[in-house]
């Protein structure tokens, strides 16, 4: 019995890392072909989670979770347009400060916005409520958040391995100057990728608004752990964040399991252990601009 | 292109993100003249959501008695900030008090970062008036001579949910579970809660301690489930209780949750219909009397929606305050101790009045269990509670539901 708990944590764990991808993926194709960490990332998941809370009151959720995302990538064009496009090649203190006060920024313009008291959601009453596969017991809504995530994970995987858009993009991480030497222009691409990262995390707000609570400081606390993510997984590694993610997951139920109180160092004490071992993190390719 | 490292990257944005985490802190100051107050209370982290309604409440009083032409005369300068954590808060306070000039404190919602602010008034010999930190401890062991407790202490939140609880026939041979926020206010909670349980005939059958800043419940429920309790109660603090409610309404368990501590500003993020059970409330914007129904109407009409039992607690105690400083003409630390030592009683837009008590200066009043209101029956988003009977009883003394010298004992060095 005790294992089957244990796996039943397990299990679980694998739908939290999912839902911790959603987040991590953007930020790290960000940083993976701009060179750039964008800080502003949980800014974007937090506007997903209020966009979607807004649209949910007069569309439904259904339109909620698919227009928020839209929306938000669209927010992304102007960013990454009028703001990131500036600091590709700059020191990355610079960048990092502009992402870093972008995130502050708009913190406050969401609690001047919607105030700063947490604002209400809920689920639709029709996807409340466990099921039960075996003896395994699963929240339905989080079932849902796995599917999104599978197909989500299905098509940026496909964007990246089989079509045009996606070999520029990965031979833009490995080789810019290759890939200009060709006479394409990244910039464009990279327009496309902060729009994808963004809308992502702005994906993960939409559907975490119903279940957790919605408050202007939701992006910062997210920032952190989608962070921890991406260094574990390593950079430029599509299936290297994926696997981070669900592992952090999975750490984390198995700590609480046995070790409640340690529960949320675990994430912290994985990062360490795994750049101690590798330093470039699990699937982390050597990427010659970053060496 | 790239000049730099990733290593020197990556070390970057761990500090960033670092920093980042720690939250961006929001300063308000009021501007004016003469008698400055200090105010903290934290507006970021996991009591930030409702240290924001606690802010509106004492601004709306400072407007007010500055409107009414101050304190003795001169207008109250209400200095507000975010107390951020214990640490900042106890820097914070002493700043107040040594740059800025406070002649007096208060606020506070975290018991933690409000023990170390008593530490302040303390060694600083003024006075401060903790408005929202319920750990029976600072009352208690950790009780000093220069700090006035205004909430309601654990001990009465518990015993404002177990008396409805008994009525229900939900404790005597029940198996609780409990959720509890690890630190100084959740220890002290589950503290009282096993003596509830104790002297009710009921079990305890696990417990597990939360951080904080935990935002998914989901390994927690799972072990609730492998525990099949009978009653799980939520010990539970801040953007946490909101959390926890709207993760038990999504996984549907059948075993009934219930808590000792709730703030209304959590239930109203709850989201509709994630809410349900039998929690305690020391004050709700129905509550039928005269000051209150004022008191709610122009707060309303000010901020745009109801206040919550932290803007209450908040405006209630800086206007006893400033009452009670245009009476003694004084701002001296000593003559104030001695005015509410006398046990002076204050309306406090309740039936019945408070007064602190003299030997650990709680502010004893009546307390209130709630249940949810069904969705059909609210008036609006904000009319989400159904008060109970006031404990304690009318024909009841105040005193009857606090914790008594023993079982709280209270020492105050002159």
């Amino acid at each position: 019995m005790q294992f089957a708990f244990l796996l039943e944590q397990v299990v679980n764990g694998l739908v939290l890392g999912g839902y911790y991808l959603l987040i991590a993926l953007g930020l790290s194709l960000i940083f993976s072909v701009g060179g750039v960490v964008n800080l502003a990332h949980g800014a974007f998941f937090a506007l997903g989670a209020y966009v979607s809370v807004e649209i949910t009151k007069y569309l439904g959720f259904g339109s909620a979770v698919v227009l928020s995302p839209i929306a938000v990538a669209m927010l992304g064009i102007l960013f990454e347009r009028y703001i990131l496009r500036r600091f590709y090649t700059a020191d990355p203190i610079l960048s990092l400060l502009v992402t870093f006060g972008l995130a502050m920024v708009a913190e406050q313009a969401i609690r001047i916005i919607w105030g700063a008291p947490p604002i209400s959601a809920a689920i639709p009453p029709a996807l409340r409520g466990s099921v039960f596969l075996g003896d395994f017991l699963f929240s339905r809504y989080r079932l849902l958040i796995l599917a999104v995530v599978i197909a989500v994970l299905v098509g940026v995987w496909l964007l990246l391995h089989k079509t045009s858009f996606g070999r520029v993009v990965r031979a833009g991480i490995q080789r810019p100057d290759m890939v200009a030497a060709l006479g394409i222009r990244l910039q464009p691409y990279m327009t496309a990728i902060v729009m994808l990262g963004v809308g992502m995390a702005a994906l993960a707000g939409a559907f975490f608004a119903p279940i957790t609570i919605v408050q202007p400081a939701m992006g910062a606390d997210i920032i952190t752990v989608a962070f921890v993510v991406v260094v574990i997984g390593g950079l430029g590694s599509f299936w290297g964040v994926v696997i981070a993610a669900l592992l952090v997951g999975v750490v984390r139920g198995i700590t609480i399991h046995f070790e409640p109180a340690a529960g949320e160092a675990s994430m912290y004490v994985l990062m360490f252990v795994v750049l101690l071992v590798r330093p470039r993190g699990l699937l982390g390719e050597r990427i010659e601009k970053f060496e | 292109m790239f000049s730099y490292s990733r290593r020197t990257l990556l070390k970057t944005g761990a500090a960033f993100a670092g920093a980042s985490a720690l939250g961006f802190p929001a300063i308000v100051r009021a501007q004016a003249t003469r008698i400055k107050i200090g105010h903290l209370v934290p507006l970021t982290g996991f009591l930030g959501a409702i240290g924001s309604y606690a802010q509106l409440g004492v601004k709306l009083a400072a407007e007010e008695i500055n409107q009414s032409g101050g304190i003795m005369g001169k207008q109250i300068d209400l200095i507000s900030e975010d107390s951020v954590n214990p640490a900042t808060a106890s820097t914070k306070a002493q700043r107040m008090i040594e740059q800025d000039g406070a002649v007096v404190l208060l606020g506070e919602i975290s018991s933690a970062s409000s023990l170390t602010i008593m530490q302040v008034a303390e060694r600083n010999k003024k006075v401060f008036f903790s408005t929202g930190a319920r750990s029976d401890a600072l009352r208690g062991k950790n009780c000093n001579r220069y700090s006035f407790h205004c909430d309601i202490p654990n001990t009465v939140m518990v015993n404002a949910v177990g008396t409805a609880l008994n009525q229900k026939g939900m404790v005597k041979g029940k198996k609780f579970f409990t959720l509890t926020a690890d630190y100084i206010f959740g220890h002290d909670l589950l503290k009282a809660a096993k003596t509830f349980f104790d002297a009710n005939g009921a079990t305890l059958a696990g417990d597990e301690l939360i951080a904080t800043d935990v935002t998914d419940f989901s390994p927690y429920l799972l072990k609730v489930r492998q525990a099949k309790p009978d009653v799980v109660c939520c010990n539970l603090a801040g953007n946490q209780v909101t959390n926890l409610v709207k993760q038990y309404a999504e996984f549907g368990f059948p075993y009934p949750l219930v808590g000792f501590n709730l703030n209304t500003g959590d239930a109203w993020a709850a989201g509709e219909g994630n809410l349900s059970g039998t929690w305690p409330t020391v004050w709700y914007h129905t509550l039928d009397n005269p000051a209150s129904k004022a008191f709610v109407a122009a707060f309303t009409q000010k901020y745009g929606k109801p206040p919550e039992n932290h803007a209450w607690i908040e405006y209630v105690t800086l206007k006893l305050l400033a009452q009670a400083i245009n009476e003694i003409k004084s701002t001296e630390s000593d003559a104030l101790i001695a005015h509410f030592e006398k046990q002076t009683e204050f309306d406090i837009m309740k039936a019945r009045k408070g007064y602190f008590r003299s030997w650990d200066h709680q502010l004893v009043q009546e307390a209130y269990p709630f249940t949810v209101k069904p969705k059909g029956e609210m008036k609006d988003k904000w009319d989400m509670l159904v008060l109970g009977d006031a404990v304690p009883v009318a024909a009841e003394p105040l005193e009857k539901i606090y914790p008594t010298k023993t079982q709280n004992p209270c020492e105050m060095k002159a």
